[in-house]
């Protein structure tokens, strides 16, 4: 063998060696599951509490600056909207970082649902994001850094309970608008949202998410009655820091229960995974692939392969 | 163009002029201008229809993109909070990448196995790949809320975990490698003699990276919707095998392109086209399709595969499965059978044909998974008629860059050496000829001038 085969081996096997290293940061940041961090903050929603007085969208609102809704925000036509056909209530967009819905189920009184962020242990909009601009921080809130945002909206894509707004309007200066648990101005400090300390009826209750946890199931045990036996936000996509109690099952209130018990991001690792064994496997295979298809010269190993014959013999004339 | 030569113009095949006054060099702006004058170049430009089309497209697109620019996305599409991957990314980012595959497939034939017969159509099969990569990224600077930040996960802040990461690096470096792999034409065009050198002592390291490139960013783009498993429907959707399944379906895609390209330029620009390339033309086409077929039939065993895996028998029967079964059908069955009778009684025209149909079911299995099995439980979101037409436009600057390019550079044609080249090229040319009586013409020319 040549001179300049065994450089371009070593060269490519360099190449393959430093693609590994590269790739072994990635795989350990793709590795092992997070729960959350053991002092992070959550509010436990009980919705069997909730009366539907939409004050908590009034005071998200007023704390992070959004602009004057449509309809004023004692107006309570607002849960009688839908879009899309009939088939969609409100959600929460660039204006507004919470809405609280009305859901109607079976033999039951009505029952309201208030929508925003649930702030995930292991959250899919950070784990799909490029650039790393979402942050789970100590406390528990999941923030975003506009400064650095591309505007590819993956984020909205990966997140399985479609909360990320964008704001599609601006030409120069768009971002990705949702809630952050008020961390800036609260959750840093130690207060609750605006949210939670506004509610009339104590329907948010604001604590370290190990206690709400223990809380919620307490009230359950205590009130077989009035609660459906399951936290939705416990163990769903590998837990929330926001968490629902409700009195209807919680597919009829328009919660996703289909939902996995698994962060989003486990469904990606498999194919991460993937990755530095191809760049370190795929080099020496295909290279090893050409040196298999260069025929030495002069054996007289012709066999039935037609034209192809004079031209590799032409490759290998030039470098032999 | 037809009519020009008719009236006894040559096209530029080389740098210098093929006249009696010994060896005039073309001056760079007579290359451009395929050795018309200006005026002669103008008037065959107006002369073409399609021409005209062209220009009523870009005189409502070039303003609607103008208009997105400067007033942002709402202005073009429905800015949709659940739909936020619309028709740019849908078509131009999903449907353009896996008919892009032809450069690494052809650059394996013929640098790595050693193919040569298939040398004649690498050079097209190499900027099919340039170019559709690179208006990927042009459809996807028109869909980025903030398209200047485009080389922040490259320089700025880095989410090594996320999939689009590697989408990111891996389309980046992709397409410098297939800038290199291109610009060997362009160094012919422009005679600099060194970088061609430079390029061909290179090209197996060029090709090897582009294998390894394309397998992962074709099987990413796929891995980017295993992020939403309860958006996309469960038969488009496969946690297992979906970067699989982009990657499997992006071969036949890659290849069928070539074929379709190849077929237009044969009807369109055969004035273009040395006797090389339209000689083997039929033969590399039966060959293509025979790759295609092998692709297709894996991808119509892995989908299947996919479906039993987890399970999902029962859509089948939905309105949904209909669907699902239509796009596969007509977008791998039919084809797969076209290709087998065709290939069998080397039929070329139903070959081509075939390729078409396989074409349009890569980009129905994209837009499906990307736009209409998306959110299948929410609602259907139907594009912007601005989305449409700024899509169309920018295909149609694809296609004038594609003709531009074509009509110039020595893809479709060989690039008649002069003098100072010669020898080289003779010393290249020399050994072929020991090796074997049955060297083929078309081969032993391509490789002289290589």
């Amino acid at each position: 063998m040549s001179g300049i085969s065994r450089r371009r081996f070593l060269a490519a096997s360099l190449a393959g060696c430093a693609a590994t290293t590269l790739c072994g940061t990635q795989k350990a940041l793709a590795a092992g599951s997070f729960t959350g961090y053991p002092e992070g903050m959550g509010v436990l929603v009980d919705m069997t509490r909730c009366i539907g007085c939409r004050s908590c969208e009034a005071a998200c609102n007023r704390e992070q600056n959004l602009p004057a809704p449509a309809k004023p925000f004692d107006d309570l036509s607002v849960f009688d909207e839908t879009f899309h056909g009939g088939t969609q209530k409100r959600r929460p967009d660039e204006n507004a970082y919470t809405v609280v819905n009305r859901y109607e189920p079976p033999g039951g009184k009505p029952v309201y649902r208030k929508v925003q962020c649930n702030h995930c242990n292991e959250p899919a909009c950070l784990s799909s994001c490029f650039v790393n601009a979402y942050t789970k921080t100590q406390e528990g809130a999941v923030v975003y850094n506009s400064k650095i945002c591309v505007g590819c909206r993956n984020c909205m894509i990966a997140c399985p309970f479609n909360i990320p707004g964008y704001s599609y309007s601006s030409a120069f200066d768009p971002v990705v608008k949702k809630c952050i648990f008020c961390h800036e101005t609260r959750l840093k400090n130690g207060r609750p949202p605006a949210c939670v300390e506004i509610c009339p009826q104590q329907a948010l209750t604001f604590g370290k998410r190990r206690e709400l946890i223990k809380i919620a199931h307490q009230r359950i045990h205590n009130e077989p009655g009035r609660y459906v036996d399951h936290l939705y936000g416990e163990k769903e996509l590998g837990g929330t820091s926001w968490m629902y109690l409700s009195s209807a099952p919680f597919e009829q209130v328009g919660f996703d229960v289909a939902v996995q018990n698994e962060p989003i991001i486990a469904n990606v690792k498999d194919f991460l995974s993937t990755v530095p064994m191809v760049l370190a496997i795929w080099p020496a295979m295909f290279t090893g692939f050409h040196l298999l298809a260069k025929r030495r010269g002069g054996h007289g190993h012709d066999d039935d392969h037609g034209g192809d014959h004079a031209a590799s013999h032409g490759e290998e004339g030039g470098q032999s | 163009m037809k009519s020009m030569i008719k009236q006894g113009v040559q096209p530029v095949v080389s740098h210098c002029r093929d006249e009696g006054d010994g060896r005039r060099p073309w001056s760079l702006l007579d290359k451009v201008l395929l050795g018309l004058t200006p005026r002669q170049y103008l008037e065959q430009a107006i002369r073409n229809p399609f021409n005209w089309i062209l220009g009523a497209i870009f005189a409502v697109g070039l303003p609607l993109i103008a208009y997105r620019f400067l007033f942002g996305l709402s202005a073009v599409t429905h800015s949709s909070y659940d739909y936020p991957w619309g028709l740019f990314l849908a078509f131009g980012l999903f449907a353009m990448v896996p008919l892009s595959a032809s450069g690494f497939m052809l650059g394996t034939t013929v640098e790595i196995f050693g193919r040569h017969d298939f040398a004649p159509i690498e050079r097209l099969a190499l900027l099919n790949g340039l170019l559709g990569y690179l208006f990927a990224v042009i459809y996807l600077l028109v869909d980025l809320g903030q398209p200047w930040r485009l080389p922040y996960p490259m320089v700025v802040a880095f989410g090594p975990a996320a999939v689009l990461f590697l989408v990111a690096w891996h389309v980046a470096t992709y397409l410098s490698v297939q800038v290199a792999e291109v610009s060997v034409s362009f160094f012919e065009f422009m005679g600099w003699a060194g970088g061609k050198r430079f390029i061909r002592r290179i090209a197996v390291g060029l090709t090897v990276a582009g294998i390894i490139l394309s397998t992962l960013h074709q099987g990413a783009l796929g891995a980017l919707f295993t992020y939403a498993p309860g958006k996309v429907h469960p038969l488009w959707y496969s946690a297992a095998f979906q970067w699989i399944h982009f990657f499997c379906s992006a071969i036949p895609g890659g290849l069928c392109m070539v074929i379709a390209v190849s077929t237009v330029v044969k009807k369109t620009m055969a004035w273009r086209c040395d006797g090389t390339f339209l000689d083997n033309l039929d033969r590399c086409t039966i060959g293509l399709a025979k790759g295609a077929s092998m692709g297709l039939v894996t991808y119509l065993t892995i989908k299947l595969i996919g479906v039993a895996h987890d399970n999902e028998w029962v859509y089948l029967t939905t309105g949904w499965g209909a669907w699902f079964l239509f796009e596969l059908a007509v977008g791998v069955v039919l084809p797969l059978a076209l290709f087998a009778w065709a290939i069998h009684h080397q039929r070329v025209g139903l070959v081509r044909l075939a390729a078409f149909i396989t074409i349009f079911g890569v980009v129905l299995n994209r837009i499906n998974t990307a736009l209409i099995a998306f959110n299948w439980q929410l609602y259907r979101e139907i594009p912007h008629i601005f989305e449409v037409l700024i899509c169309l436009t920018i295909f149609a600057i694809y296609v004038v860059v594609y003709r531009f390019i074509l009509y110039r550079l020595p893809i479709l044609f060989t690039w008649k050496a002069v003098e100072s080249e010669v020898p080289e090229a003779v010393a290249e040319t020399v050994r072929p000829v020991r090796a074997g009586g049955s060297v083929p013409a078309a081969s032993a020319v391509y490789r002289a001038i290589d």
